[in-house]
């Protein structure tokens, strides 16, 4: 805080009449902004949730040492990232830097955290260092469990395949191999069963690679190898743009679970579908960083989580944010999720550091925008308020929904909400 | 309502909850400063929005007070805030709202 806020503080208060009495305003049981700090937070992985738990305990927080470990050089956005597999945007379009974090004092380390010693309050990255902390954070997003599909761990290694449900070289491969695609050729994408990151994002996808054949590649076609028995978000909206703006161009298959890869080619239960490009969304669970922790206690998947500071429930001093927690009822694995999951958890971790109670009844809030054409867009919005008796977030009744139709007013607050969220975890 | 400083950034209100002000208000506070955060993922960071959202910061109170319970009847049409609003106690706006107005708006 600037000396100037601080004789604010001082002169509100006695202009208020408040009994500041003898007392320090540097000494006193508030948030301290100098001196030594009130604890160190490692965070491991600096996507939407753990770039604004760095931020948000950065601002709220006065003086906490906050370190941030992230194995990537830069933020790269999953939101948004269809529409660069749709050559409407391009790369540089969702790829922010870490330099507003650095700015307001966290230390960003690019490295790869190898192993946490949850006794011992270190994390060990691959380089050697180690780092002691008094609370850690997780936020590791998924990994893939590939065991299950024989034929699939190969094809990505090669290359020959892609996921590209991690933004970045997976997402500019995708763009490149339908570059490249003759016109006349199939494009599948595979979905795996519910949950996965991103409910809406694969259907998404789809409208986006399908707006690009209809323009550029018309004799194309866009097959949907759906595991589930129906679109799993916005299910109406995504119906009609497959119609309205895509039919001739896309197929939709539900109950069409990917058992095997070989080359490009899918093979379901009862047929095999030949793909030119062909993009397998793996099923997954919390990441290799949570898994080797031991906190996959849900399903052996998921990280259990106290939804009042978002602590695991498998390991004390360690919280876990966004994609990698076992969710509360209708919370989807979202960005945005993730980022409200963060500001939970920095506001309890302030809170615990100065061994004070933590916030009772949090609130958590989800929007989620996708295109169906490069300007047409559809949400889906939910609000979850804190239950004390059944200690978890429940949906509001009567709150939340979908878009009436897709339209492209919408479209502009789809890119506002990127910049907006990227701004806010990122200190941009 | 409680009001806040104008222009105080949350650590500020954070000491002046630890020095003098009653422990419940402290508490508001906090709660007022959670709950806005829950916004600022299209509103912006203590409400200073960017592109084609509508910024909150330094807005009066009594305004976004209004704006939601708008959006909250139907009467002020919108693409997503009148499902959104149905999600929050009006006392919940009310903390939202005097959060808001207490921000300094951003260049």
């Amino acid at each position: 805080m600037t000396n100037s806020l601080q004789a604010l503080s001082r002169r509100r208060l006695l202009g208020a009449g408040a009994a500041v009495g003898g007392l320090a305003l540097a000494g006193c049981a508030g948030v301290p902004t100098s001196g030594p700090p009130i604890g160190r937070v490692v965070i491991v992985g600096g996507g939407f949730g753990g770039s604004t738990a760095a931020r948000y305990l950065r601002m709220w927080g006065g003086n906490v040492d906050v370190t941030l470990v992230e194995r990537n050089p830069n933020f790269i956005s999953c939101p948004i990232s269809n529409l660069v597999i749709g050559g409407h945007k391009q790369m540089a379009d969702i790829t922010r830097g870490y330099e507003g974090l650095k700015a307001i004092g966290v230390k960003v380390m690019q490295g790869d955290v190898t192993a946490i010693d949850a006794a011992g309050k270190k994390v060990k990255l691959a380089n050697g260092t180690e780092l002691a902390y008094d609370r850690l954070i997780l936020s590791p997003g998924i990994d893939f469990m590939l065991d299950g599909t024989p034929g699939l761990a190969g094809a990505l290694a090669s290359g020959q395949v892609t996921h590209s449900w991690k933004a970045g070289p997976q997402t500019v491969a995708l763009r490149q191999q339908l570059q490249a695609m003759p016109d006349g050729g199939v494009f599948a994408i595979s979905i795996p069963k519910v949950p996965y990151r991103c409910p809406p994002g694969p259907y998404e996808r789809a409208c986006m690679v399908a707006s690009y054949f209809k323009q550029f590649k018309p004799k194309s076609k866009v097959l949907v190898l759906d595991a589930n028995p129906e679109i799993q978000s916005k299910k109406a909206l995504f119906e009609r743009a497959f119609k309205q703006h895509y039919e001739g161009i896309l197929e939709y298959r539900a109950n069409n679970e990917l058992k095997e890869v070989v080359g490009t080619t899918a093979k379901l239960e009862f047929d095999d579908v030949k793909a030119n490009v062909l993009n397998v969304i793996p099923p997954q669970r919390a990441g290799d960083i949570a898994r080797n922790a031991g906190l996959l206690n849900m399903n052996n998947r998921w990280a259990g989580v106290n939804w009042l500071t978002m602590e695991s429930t498998a390991a004390p001093g360690i919280h876990v944010l966004g994609d990698a927690t076992f969710p509360a009822p209708l919370m989807p694995k979202s960005g945005h999720m993730a980022n409200q999951h963060a500001k939970v958890a920095a506001a309890a971790i302030i809170q615990l550091l100065q061994g004070q109670a933590v916030n009772q009844t949090p609130v958590v809030m989800n929007t989620c925008y996708s295109f169906v054409t490069a300007k047409d867009v559809v949400h889906v919005a939910s609000v979850h308020q804190y239950d004390a008796k059944d200690k978890t977030f429940k949906t509001v009744p009567g709150s939340g929904g979908v878009s009436a139709a897709a339209n492209q007013i919408e479209g502009r607050y789809a890119l506002s909400w990127a910049d907006n969220i990227w701004a806010d975890a990122l200190a941009l | 309502m409680i009001r806040f400083p104008r222009g105080a950034r949350t650590t500020t209100l954070a000491l002046l909850a630890g020095l003098a002000l009653p422990a419940a208000m402290a508490q508001d506070m906090l709660l007022a400063r959670n709950l806005a955060a829950t916004c600022a993922n299209c509103h912006g960071t203590n409400g200073n929005a960017r592109g084609d959202m509508k910024p909150l910061a330094g807005v009066a109170a009594g305004k976004i007070i209004a704006l939601v319970a708008d959006y909250k009847s139907g009467e002020q049409p919108a693409s997503i805030m009148h499902q959104i609003a149905k999600g929050y106690t009006d006392e919940q706006i009310k903390l939202v709202a005097a959060y808001f107005a207490a921000q300094q708006p951003q260049k």
